[in-house]
């Protein structure tokens, strides 16, 4: 199988975000992992390059309990603003990422709903204006609804994160057709980001010409991460391929090989 | 107002209710994909103890999906015990010949940079009722001064005003624990014979009000054991229930505290919390409300804990002590509120926590208050 990996050249495909041409276009999170030794493991077998953590979780204090230390070092990190629950948390949030090394790129999270912990697409569109002006390369985690995905856009975000259904809940493209809609309209990387519960899915968002997928609680609670990080790259990889590849149109019937007016064409 | 849920679930559940679900009510509702109120009557229901086993699978699922391997560590600080209450279930009761103190600034700054120096970096401050002893101000001096080392600060004290929530929480306060003891009113009135404890209202609504004035976090419970555990259990889900409803931008968290030795002599007449009864009531908890926070103290034994853990518990406290000081060298030590049970170090319980293949979290907040506020 290696051998047929080694043999998919998807060099000029890469996905520019921020300045940066990106290889991957898997990218993980950090969060619900069971020990912070495995996820340099999750990372090498996922082959993501975009690392997004909550700064809320980044223990400064403690040198061995600070997940940055166990990241590598040409990983892009992007710090996000989870617990922010306004425009103006989600900005401070992001100035003190900046101010404590972790670079000018951020993805906005602002919740101000703890069951479902639904993006507020209001205070995103604000954060993003705001941390757009300041320099930073935002990338706003939403919920995918056109007119604020251009509003988005507008404000100057490098991408857009629609969720596929709700953070940490393993339900899949849920919002298949909203997303569709963003993917058709919004001249932005499309990153689907939350729910994502099986490669399958990963696979599916990128068929539908996803520029990418935000992928975590799936790998961090499987019971194999380093296996399931791996079966999320080949997945993303097939996905990316099958979208290149150009998929025939899906029909209800069959369609005939003989075709019935065929004699028209003849001579 | 949280009370008039409790009045309307008064009369749907009299004392025989509970033995009225069966094994098939049961099944029911774990079928379910979300769960009403009276769903989680079914599964605090005697009916429901054949089903622990499959009950803590689905917990833990669910748990795992919204919470991941986190275990958040937390750890308390006294920092007085004048009381001027007499619950007869606590040995702070204004009554008792403990020793009483409150600690000054400058030893509230030494204890916290004692329990900084672990690593934990989320406080919880604790103080008995008394207004003059320490009031509102005199908390807040506290919360300034330890606000620079700890990402998180959290107060369990008395019922405040929502004005007074608001000065704690511009002050640096992050989250408020209040714990109602029990719902059930009567017993609520015996077990606080005098002091201003016994006004049940203002209590009731207390958290309801610390997340009006802006607070992020509340953490509510019943003291179990205190009264009906089943109804209690019932009411304080219900009333997390409440308060994520009615504020949805806060994290609620629910405390399952039982009653624990103290200095006196009161025995409760209600049936105790077994063993079985507390692992029924976390997972209930879990599978009533998905994403609520879960959080055990030191109230309970090593074993209980680490056995408990997952089941859907997300917060521990550690290395705790419940006397007034006493992390530091400082002489100014009061008495205790009750024994605690898990006397281990921080990093023992660290270590429990990665052996049963968590992370133990010393940090889940950012101080937004402050620009230097990641402590570089």
């Amino acid at each position: 199988m290696n051998d047929i990996i080694k043999s998919i050249d998807l060099s000029e495909d890469s996905l520019f975000i921020g300045g940066v041409n990106l290889r991957s276009r898997l990218l993980v999170g950090t969060g619900k992992f069971s020990s912070h030794e495995i996820v340099p493991r999750v990372l090498e077998a996922s082959c993501a390059q975009v690392i997004t953590m909550a700064l809320r979780r980044v223990d400064w204090k403690t040198p061995q309990e600070n997940i940055l230390n166990y990241l590598p070092q040409n990983t892009i990190l992007l710090p996000n603003t989870s617990g922010a629950r306004t425009a103006d948390e989600a900005v401070r949030i992001a100035r003190l990422a900046k101010a404590a090394g972790c670079g000018n790129w951020v993805k906005i999270e602002v919740v101000q709903d703890q069951r479902y912990l639904m993006p507020d697409n209001w205070e995103t569109l604000l954060a993003t204006e705001q941390l757009v002006k300041e320099g930073f390369v935002v990338l706003p985690y939403m919920s995918p609804d056109l007119g604020t995905a251009k509003r988005l856009q507008e404000a100057g975000a490098a991408a857009i994160m629609p969720l596929g259904s709700p953070i940490g809940s393993n339900r899949g493209l849920q919002t298949k057709e909203l997303i569709r809609i963003l993917i058709e309209e919004i001249p932005l990387p499309i990153i689907v980001d939350a729910g994502i519960g099986r490669p399958s899915e990963a696979a599916e968002a990128m068929e539908m010409g996803a520029a990418a997928v935000l992928v975590n609680t799936a790998i961090a609670t499987a019971c194999d991460p380093v296996l399931m990080a791996q079966a999320f790259r080949l997945a993303v990889m097939a996905g990316r391929l099958g979208y290149l590849a150009g998929p025939g149109d899906r029909r209800i019937e069959a369609a005939a090989s003989s075709p019935l007016t065929g004699f028209l064409q003849e001579a | 107002m949280f009370y008039e849920q409790i009045t309307k679930w008064q009369h749907r559940l009299p004392e025989s209710s509970w033995a009225s679900y069966s094994a098939a009510d049961v099944e029911r509702v774990l079928a379910r994909e979300t769960l009403r109120p009276q769903d989680l009557v079914v599964l605090l229901s005697p009916a429901a103890l054949a089903y622990l086993e499959p009950m803590a699978k689905k917990a833990q699922a669910i748990t795992l999906r919204n919470f991941g391997h986190t275990i958040g560590l937390f750890t308390p600080l006294y920092l007085a015990n004048f009381c001027t209450n007499q619950c007869v279930y606590c040995s702070f009761h204004a009554g008792n010949e403990i020793t009483r103190c409150k600690l000054t600034i400058d030893e509230v700054i030494k204890e916290g940079e004692a329990i900084s120096s672990t690593g934990l970096q989320h406080l919880l401050l604790l103080t008995g009722e008394s207004r003059t002893q320490s009031g509102p101000a005199y908390m807040e001096e506290c919360v300034r001064a330890l606000r620079p080392m700890f990402a998180s600060l959290g107060l369990e004290v008395y019922p405040l005003s929502t004005e007074e929530y608001r000065r704690l929480f511009e002050a640096g306060i992050d989250s408020v624990t209040l714990f109602q003891e029990t719902y059930d009113e009567i017993t609520y009135a015996e077990v606080h014979p005098a002091g201003p404890k016994r006004d049940y209202h203002y209590r009731l609504e207390a958290p309801a009000r610390a997340c009006e004035a802006g607070i992020s976090s509340v953490n509510i419970g019943a003291l179990l054991g205190l009264s009906d555990w089943r109804r209690d259990a019932f009411y304080s889900a219900l009333h997390a229930d409440y308060l994520q409803r009615n504020f949805p931008g806060v994290e609620v968290s629910i405390s399952v505290p039982r009653l624990r030795p103290y200095a006196g002599s009161f025995t409760s007449s209600a049936a105790p919390v077994t063993d079985e009864a507390l692992v029924q009531i976390i997972l209930a908890y879990r599978l009533f409300l998905p994403r609520v926070g879960l959080a055990l103290s030191t109230r309970e034994s090593p074993q209980m804990r680490e056995n408990l853990l997952p089941l859907g518990i997300t917060r521990l406290s550690a290395g705790s002590l419940t006397s007034v000081g006493g992390y530091s060298e400082t002489d100014n030590v009061g008495s205790a509120q009750f024994e605690i049970a898990d006397e281990r170090s921080v990093p023992d319980v660290v270590q429990m926590i990665r052996a049963k293949g968590y992370l133990p979290a010393f940090c889940d907040w950012v101080n937004m208050r402050e620009e230097n506020a990641v402590g570089l």
